[in-house]
């Protein structure tokens, strides 16, 4: 897995906002394919890392490389913290949106936003507007859209934050399951340990003020996993080394 | 907002229409009491037997006004969106003109209307007044609604590498809809406001045939009833004018804005 190019690098990059250093000497090689995880606690530039990954950033300093673009358009997806739809259009419209932009014919755009609804179990919903649903219907809407252009790339910033814990974790499985399914890259960036390990196949420590990845930990449990894993002793003691690893981060990240 | 029970929305329509019969019923009494003659104050049913005596000129006059207020309503909805996008397009252009616009607002329309009577044909400044009164508030809105969109959907559109005009089309406009439906709202009643007063300046200088200079009109001839029925009308025209842009904005954003939902959801 480590032999191939990587679709992601971030070598020695800084990032700085006026006094404020966000991003310092930050490292980041993501392999095709791989489910990654950003953990940190809040204000450690995991954020900044994720928009400058999707080239909403550039940084002060440093290299990336990022996956070649489509016809000029970033091959990328981006789910963000909250839903962000357009409140005015229908389910249909708002995961059309990458498609619409990109003036693809009608007819294909249907198709894929058809096909796309489908996976995220939201086909009866199509016609409906975003305020008709539910936070985590929202939230597959907004995974809907960013995987509708069959991205090389899917970054996640804390999508699944403010829902609740049952919803969250249905929401954990099905995005295993359309990982599985379509194979894309993913970076997700998550303040939750648990989180982190159940969905990773490498959780990347953060620490702040100057943000890096200052701890690595393999997750190799097999996929699928559910709620065996999620009770098993083995992530038990993942979430405990994970947990372990953010604290000293957090603690070197004090201020002094 | 949460619709009341059945009970609560009978007595909000049941009030108004009782406090409304008692006043006319006071009004009434007044009249009669006191023996006012109707060029001190006309009864109620007076000022309704004039309104349709006079129905074939006051209807005229209406007609008149109303004209005048949906044409300065459009060029106020035209030109005040027209110019909102185009300030938004620029930072420079919205600091060189916007100060402008706002010191065309504050500065009383009545004080202006008489100079636009000398520069302009008559109908051509009643137009204008009835425009630059409501075109203000449309720019106003239509400036802060293009300014509120959210940031993460911008950010999406930029990571799509969406062009301006797409931008534009697709999120700044349909964000900006509630702001410049409520622009449009208070732009209704201001160019009935402007029509009036640019009436009335036109009017004590010897033209016109809109309600407001039929007021001035009767005035001088002391007929009082047809004052009040001028002015009912008048009252009426811009209830309308309110009911019908309510109506609309509500069509426009019932699928998906908090101000147009059905209930609390």
């Amino acid at each position: 897995m480590d032999r191939a190019e990587p679709v992601i690098a971030l070598q020695g990059v800084a990032k700085t906002f006026g006094e404020l250093v966000a991003l310092e000497g930050f490292d980041l090689a993501v392999q095709p394919g791989q489910f990654v995880t950003l953990l940190g606690p809040s204000g450690c530039g995991k954020s900044t890392a994720l928009r400058i990954v999707a080239g909403l950033s550039e940084p002060s300093r440093g290299r990336v490389v990022r996956p070649q673009p489509q016809s000029g358009v970033p091959d990328v997806g981006f789910v963000f913290q909250e839903p962000t739809l357009m409140p005015w259009a229908t389910v249909a419209a708002n995961v059309a949106l990458p498609l619409t932009l990109r003036r693809l014919p009608a007819a294909e755009i249907a198709s894929r936003v058809e096909a796309m609804l489908a996976r995220v179990g939201l086909s009866d919903f199509a016609r409906a507007y975003p305020r008709q649903l539910s936070g985590g219907m929202q939230m597959r809407v907004s995974i809907a859209r960013a995987l509708v252009t069959a991205p090389a790339l899917l970054l996640m910033d804390e999508p699944f934050a403010a829902l609740d814990e049952i919803t969250r974790f249905r929401l954990n499985d099905d995005l295993l399951a359309l990982w599985q399914a379509l194979g894309q890259t993913v970076v997700f960036v998550t303040h939750s340990v648990f989180e982190s390990v159940y969905l990773s196949q490498r959780v990347l420590v953060m620490r702040a003020r100057p943000g890096r990845i200052v701890a690595e930990i393999a997750i190799d449990a097999p996929l699928p996993r559910g709620e065996l894993f999620r009770t098993s002793a083995d992530y038990a003691a993942l979430c405990r080394r994970v947990s372990q690893a953010l604290h000293a981060a957090s603690d070197a990240g004090a201020p002094a | 907002m949460i619709a009341g029970t059945l009970r609560e929305r009978v007595l909000r329509l049941m009030l108004p229409g009782a406090a409304l019969a008692l006043g006319l019923l006071l009004w009434d009494l007044a009249v009669r009491l006191l023996a006012l003659p109707p060029y001190v104050l006309p009864s109620p049913g007076l000022v309704a037997a004039t309104l349709v005596a006079d129905a074939p000129l006051l209807g005229g006059a209406l007609l008149a006004t109303l004209v005048t207020t949906a044409e300065g309503f459009a060029l106020a909805a035209v030109g005040g969106i027209a110019l909102a996008v185009l300030l938004n397009q620029s930072r420079a252009l919205e600091y060189a003109l916007y100060p402008y616009a706002v010191i065309l607002q504050v500065t009383p329309i009545i004080a202006i209307a008489p100079l636009l009577l000398i520069y302009l044909p008559q109908q051509a400044a009643v137009l204008a007044c009835a425009w630059l009164v409501a075109f203000f508030p449309v720019l106003a809105n239509t400036t802060l609604g293009l300014n509120s969109v959210d940031r993460n959907l911008a950010a999406l559109f930029q990571l799509y590498r969406a062009s301006r005009l797409q931008v534009l089309l697709r999120l700044k406009l349909p964000a900006a809809l509630p702001h410049i439906l409520a622009g449009l709202r208070i732009a209704g009643g201001l160019s009935l406001i402007g029509a009036v007063v640019a009436e009335i300046a036109a009017g004590s200088a010897g033209a016109g045939s809109g309600l407001a200079y039929r007021i001035v009109e009767a005035g001088y001839r002391l007929n009082i009833p047809r004052m009040f029925a001028a002015l009912l009308l008048l009252s009426l025209a811009g209830i309308a004018i309110f009911f019908v842009l309510s109506w609309l904005s509500h069509v426009v954003l019932r699928h998906w804005h908090e101000s147009a939902a059905p209930d609390g959801q």
